[in-house]
């Protein structure tokens, strides 16, 4: 987490060889959070300035924002199990006609492969709970990406194509 | 900042929950223990009213599943009613309207049940 610079707001827009100093930070820093359940609140808001920054419609809006919620949620739930001082690192930006959101987390990781989208009537019919947030940001973006580095560190991104 | 809240009513005899904000996975717990406790005092005619409701994810979706079982084998249903147009695309993107009847109305539930 050294190579990270805190997000800071800075008293006047600097402008840096031609880039907003205000801009840079965003798309370079991103947040951190601590893996707690009430900061899901904190990293959604963070996802809507972002794509608000780029006038990203609504709805895209909608998808991105469920999509990094179920991910964030399941790094508190699975790759922290539920600890709650663990750090969550998020970086979003739009690049090439892409929303792209990096997601790195220093838990125990896995192998998305083992999850297979669900068979959706019978995941109804057999009433089960839980098990959908992998299937729902494979549904809500273009592209999943996931790289595990054992005992080092996960890294998740997520793709969004912007016509 | 309150994310999310849950008021309990009554309508014509059926239990409303009423959802109002965010329901993710830091809030879901407090609608499982508003079903808990209906489930509890043997109130197994539930309408969830989602008028105020912004956002679900699936931990949100997963509290549904999770009571829909005990209600319906106590004769009971939960059904759903006035989804906001984002928070509806959710539950029809996981085909939950195979296993759940979901009304424009509060009123239109209500009467389902009492019909």
């Amino acid at each position: 987490m050294k190579f990270l610079i805190p997000k800071k707001k800075p008293s006047t827009n600097l402008i840096l060889n031609g880039t907003d100093v205000n801009t840079l930070r965003q798309d370079t820093a991103g947040l951190i959070v601590k893996s707690r359940t009430d900061n899901l609140s904190r990293i959604r808001k963070y996802i809507l300035d972002v794509t608000g920054k780029y006038g990203i419609e609504q709805d895209i809006t909608d998808k991105i924002i469920l999509a990094v919620d179920e991910a964030c949620t399941n790094i508190i739930k699975h790759a922290y199990q539920s600890k709650p001082d663990n750090d969550i690192i998020i970086n979003a930006f739009f690049k090439n006609g892409k929303f792209i959101i990096n997601i790195t987390d220093f838990g125990k990781g896995f192998n998305p492969e083992l999850i297979p989208d669900p068979d959706m009537p019978s995941y109804l019919k057999q009433r089960r709970v839980g098990g959908l947030g992998m299937h729902l940001m494979r549904t809500l973006m273009d592209k999943v990406e996931y790289h595990s580095q054992k005992d080092k560190y996960n890294k998740l991104v997520l793709e969004k194509n912007i016509n | 900042m309150a994310d999310f809240s849950i008021n309990l009513k009554e309508n014509g005899g059926i239990n409303i929950i009423e959802l109002s904000g965010y329901l993710d996975a830091h809030t879901a717990p407090e609608l499982e223990n508003a079903f808990s406790g209906l489930i509890t005092d043997n109130k197994f005619k539930i309408v969830v009213n989602f008028t105020d409701l912004k956002y679900i994810s699936s931990a949100g979706l997963g509290v549904f599943m999770a009571f829909i079982e005990s209600v319906r084998s106590n004769n009971g249903d939960i059904k759903l009613a006035a989804m906001q147009p984002n928070v509806f695309n959710i539950f029809d993107l996981l085909g939950f309207p195979l296993l759940y009847e979901i009304f424009n109305t509060e009123e239109e539930a209500v009467n389902k049940f009492n019909s």
